[in-house]
């Protein structure tokens, strides 16, 4: 028998088995790491057809987001303002800037500026903005720190797990209304946020809604 | 099993290397495998559509029609004038409260303050890039405006300053023009209007 299999032979199971582990692993591991929002969308930072710059709008000139978004409040998505709506200021501050023209010429036009979307959900996910703003939850839950944004970036990966995470728990999350839109707040402890947290949601009647038409049509 | 050693740890630095990390910056879009639900065939607000000639998705209002719920009645409330004149009403048509004028305030702070400060003073942020004219709300002209003018230069805006009527709800202009007003008594009025329980703590 000895001269159909060498003697290497032998240690041909335990090899198989070993290559096959490593293999097997680095497979789910590849997929747990990568086949996640986590990465295929956190840190989607597409370049947009005018440089603006949510850091020197919001945080050096502390402009509100409702200035521009002024739909928030009212609507299920957060508008995009009009470009005649830059021109509020733009009219008069960097009149003639080269990084402006294309503002100018949508206000004077009134073709919008191609903006690129970066937060995207699927179309079969109906997050309503308002009913979040309303209640507490701030632009910096969901979009990340866009007042510190030169570009804006893809910050959080906006997932299922995501969205479940906070409303499993709202209480870590939710913040008095008037500090929804000061993206740099937070509340002075954690056991603070949390005792806040739960009185807003009983004084609001907030439910911790996790079936799957809350979100899903 | 050296080879296969060797060629394992190629592969999973080739992957590394190609793939990156969670996080890193990426100027293409996600990619989504199957995009057919996620994607559907149907119009979002303020995205492009091929359907019609000029690419908008959005519609504009036919000329001449007024959308469901829209203000149009030629009213104060709407207007800020006389019915079929072209006065501007005295005062404001609506009844002014504690929260409207909070309401006010908040609504000022957004829209207005940029330029016009936090006390009207015209002394706004923009003032130190370059926005040159801007109305000093206690200018005894502006003082004297009647509600309703207040009221049109919000809604339709007047020499350099833009319309915010689109941006801002007929009531919330009410608003802000109550907390305008309150703004310029600030520093009008006399020390005998003030309550007199409270006169002691502004004179001391």
């Amino acid at each position: 028998m000895s001269d159909i299999f060498p003697k290497w032979t032998n240690r041909l199971p335990a090899l198989v088995l070993t290559g096959a582990a490593l293999v097997g692993t680095a497979a789910v591991a590849g997929a747990w790491y990568y086949f996640t929002p986590k990465y295929s969308r956190v840190g989607y930072q597409p370049i947009q057809p005018v440089a603006f710059s949510h850091n020197i709008h919001v945080d050096q000139l502390g402009l509100d987001c409702r200035y521009c978004h002024n739909g928030v409040e009212k609507a299920w998505y957060s508008n995009v303002p009009s470009s005649t709506l830059c021109m509020n200021c733009h009219n008069q501050v960097l009149k003639e800037d080269a990084r402006l023209a294309l503002v100018r010429e949508s206000a004077a036009s009134g073709t919008p500026i191609p903006w690129v979307q970066v937060h995207k959900v699927p179309d079969f996910v109906y997050f309503n903005h308002s009913v979040h703003v309303n209640r507490g939850i701030s632009c910096v839950h969901c979009h990340g720190q866009v007042n510190q944004m030169d570009e804006v970036r893809h910050a959080q990966p906006l997932s299922m797990s995501f969205c479940l995470e906070c409303h499993r728990h709202p209480e870590l999350k939710i913040r008095p209304v008037d500090k929804v839109y000061d993206l740099n707040w937070q509340a002075e402890s954690e056991t603070q946020q949390i005792a806040e947290g739960k009185r807003l949601m009983q004084e609001w009647n907030v439910q911790s809604l996790d079936n799957c038409s809350a979100c899903h049509r | 099993m050296r080879y296969f050693l060797a060629g394992f740890a190629l592969l999973v630095v080739l992957v590394v290397s190609v793939a990156g990390f969670r996080g890193g910056l990426s100027r293409k879009p996600p990619i989504e495998i199957f995009p057919d639900m996620d994607r559907q065939a149907k119009v979002r607000p303020q995205t492009a559509d091929g359907f019609f000639a000029n690419g908008l998705g959005s519609r504009l209002p036919v000329a001449g029609t007024v959308a469901r719920g829209a203000p149009f009645a030629d009213t104060p409330l709407n207007t800020g004038r006389e019915p079929g004149t072209t006065n501007y009403v005295a005062a404001m048509p609506v009844a002014v409260s504690a929260e409207m004028l909070a309401r006010g305030q908040e609504r000022y702070t957004i829209h207005c303050s940029p330029c016009h400060g936090g006390q009207g003073d015209a002394k706004g942020i923009t003032t130190k890039f370059g926005m040159a004219v801007i109305g000093n709300l206690h200018d005894a002209r502006i003082v004297q405006l009647a509600d309703g003018e207040l009221f049109n230069t919000i809604t339709n805006g007047k020499n350099l300053m833009q319309g915010y009527g689109p941006n801002i709800d007929i009531a919330d202009r009410w608003a802000i023009i109550a907390y305008v007003r309150a703004l310029q008594l600030s520093r009008l009025a006399t020390l005998d209007e003030v309550p007199a329980e409270l006169r002691a703590s502004l004179t001391k």
